[in-house]
């Protein structure tokens, strides 16, 4: 049978809305391959994790459960997985374009004998070869590509796909898998958190990102007090991070985050294409620039050509009058 | 301490949104005219990591490596210029049209036949197809441990210890020799070549190797080898109008723009 295998990943103990939204398309993608379902769970303490997963529509559920596998390290993921993806033979392998999906999916791949393609947008069906369309030239162009070999392994872009509107109510069949602890070369020593404040990029529905254009990185403790009013994440560019301005767990783009509110706020941001391919899903963007030729314009609904130091204390105190009412 | 460098020469990633086109039947990028092609900016963090490692061991040999057509030559030379000690060049026609995979291999091939190197560095995708890939696939086909998308690293006993930037911070991560590296943006800026080092680095040597020398058929690399295949490159639609906010002050539009948010149910 067609299956199509999802490696997901967890948050605060449960399936996290990029593993849910990969399911739903794991599930649109069997539908129309002629398959079923498999998620992969790799970790320790996974509790009841796997409970949700026929919900989410999984039909079966591999867990490999072990206290070896509390962190991501290469080595000891990479013989789970494709343990794992030897056991379920599967057609198509989904993992999600994450710190983990990105480092596991192209050593996994070719441990399978086949290969990778990164970061997708787009799925669809064509005959039994999924095309996936992704950004690349640093978001200046789209390209669609099939992977020839199996198992076809793709990561996918969070929010490019949509998790199940209602439970699946499939059985979720539970499979524990023998863990055999490998050698450890590359370990984790250490983990240093960055502590951004108040919402995640990822969860927000509105974010404020800085760029170059603001001068330095104090003016991103401004945007920081304009976001605190609405509830915003705040983000960076790429250029505003490399220059030291703010730390790179909040640069939105293709080699940061890729993000998408409902409305995304661009403040002295030129909109490089890089930094488009991060926030080019948002629903809307607001560019604030003093360049009225800047490319972020061309992809935003609002716009106001102005230097930002003179719009950004109005837009504070309009922005608390609208809370406030 | 020696090392290899892959590197890969690609379309200028600083080229104007404006100025970037394609030929979409071919499926491939227009070159913009006077734009000149460059080093992939991630390739040349790359090999300014592996000066670094070489600069804190006291010694050791690096060598440049990439797979192309005749311009890849140019990377090589910017690497050259740098300050790496050798370029080597996989040319041949049969490379024409590869995927991750087959360059992978072919690059693998190559790193084997120079033998036994401390460390192995990558930038963590090139700027052109943004895959990210090569790193850890030479890896697994060495059967190496890899570490990807470094913000640092630095030279230990026999380990060189790294700092991985992840979604929400850093990683530190020991890896022993022989090890593979990516390296992302967050390293920081490569050293610029002098004139009197692009001087000496034109003059060095650069080998070069087809699909024969490394032990490969025409059929597993390029095109032929290749896993992953383009069906349509394109340009992304674009259908947004903006609407700019038009006021006498800067105060006045901050205003309008909040009003114009709430009429359209944004916020």
């Amino acid at each position: 049978m067609a299956t199509v295998l999802v490696f997901g990943e967890l948050a605060d103990g449960v399936l996290n809305a990029h593993t849910r939204e990969m399911l739903g398309g794991a599930t649109r993608l069997a539908g129309e391959l002629g398959g079923d379902v498999a998620l992969a769970l790799i970790g320790a303490e996974l509790g009841s994790a796997a409970g949700e997963a026929g919900d989410a529509g999984a039909d079966s559920v591999y867990v490999a459960d072990d206290a070896g596998l509390a962190q991501y390290q290469t080595d000891s993921w990479l013989p789970v997985a494709a343990q794992i993806a030897e056991q379920v033979a599967p057609q198509v392998v989904l993992l999600g374009q994450t710190s983990i999906g990105r480092d596991l999916a192209p050593r996994l791949a070719t441990r399978l004998g086949s290969a990778a393609a990164m970061d997708a947008v787009v799925l669809d069906v064509e005959g039994d070869r999924v095309r996936v369309t992704r950004s690349c030239y640093g978001g200046n162009a789209r390209q669609v590509v099939t992977v020839r070999s199996d198992p076809q392994v793709i990561t996918v872009r969070a929010k490019s796909e949509e998790a199940l509107a209602a439970p699946a109510g499939k059985s979720g069949t539970l499979e524990s898998v023998a863990v055999v602890p490998a050698e450890l070369r590359a370990q984790v020593t250490g983990k240093d958190a960055a502590e951004a404040e108040g919402v995640r990029l990822e969860d927000a529905e509105i974010i404020i990102s800085g760029g170059r254009g603001l001068g330095g990185a104090e003016a991103f403790a401004d945007l920081e007090r304009v976001a605190g009013i609405v509830g915003a994440a705040v983000g960076a560019s790429r250029a505003a991070c490399d220059l030291g301005w703010y730390p790179p767990s909040q640069q939105v783009g293709l080699t940061g985050t890729v993000v998408s509110p409902t409305l995304y706020v661009a403040i002295a941001i030129s909109g490089a294409s890089q930094h488009m391919a991060g926030c080019g899903g948002s629903k809307n963007i607001v560019a604030i620039n003093k360049d009225p030729e800047a490319n972020i314009f061309r992809f935003s609904r609002f716009g106001i050509v102005d230097d930002y130091k003179k719009v950004l204390p109005a837009l504070e105190q309009e922005l608390k009058k609208a809370a406030g009412g | 301490m020696d090392a290899i460098v892959c590197v890969k020469q690609i379309p200028d990633p600083e080229t104007p949104a404006a100025a970037f086109q394609l030929d979409e039947a071919a499926m491939k990028v227009i070159p913009a005219p006077g734009i000149q092609p460059v080093i992939s900016p991630f390739d040349a963090q790359a090999v300014e990591a592996a000066l670094q490692l070489r600069d804190a061991a006291g010694d050791g040999t690096i060598r440049v490596l990439s797979l192309g057509p005749d311009s890849a030559r140019d990377a090589i030379k910017h690497g050259l210029a740098m300050g790496a000690d050798e370029g080597y060049h996989l040319k041949d026609a049969a490379f024409d049209g590869g995927d991750a995979w087959s360059t992978a291999l072919a690059l693998s091939k190559a790193i084997e036949k120079l033998g036994v190197s401390d460390v192995l560095l990558f930038g963590r995708q090139a700027a052109d197809w943004d895959q990210g890939t090569v790193g850890s696939i030479v890896a697994e086909l060495l059967g190496l441990p890899s570490v990807t998308v470094l913000r640092s690293l630095e030279l230990g006993e026999g380990t060189i210890n790294t700092s991985r930037v992840v979604q929400d911070g850093f990683e530190s991560v020991s890896t022993p020799t022989p090890c593979a590296l990516t390296i992302s943006n967050e390293f920081g800026d490569p050293r610029y070549p002098q004139l009197r080092q692009i001087m000496q680095a034109a003059k060095k040597e650069v080998t070069e190797w087809t699909a024969a020398d490394l032990g490969l058929d025409a059929g597993e690399v390029g095109e032929a080898g290749a896993r992953v295949q383009m069906e349509a490159l394109f340009l992304p639609k674009n259908d947004v109008e903006v609407e700019i906010v038009e006021a006498d002050t800067p105060e006045e539009k901050a205003v309008q723009l909040v009003e114009k948010l709430r009429d359209a149910k944004i916020i």
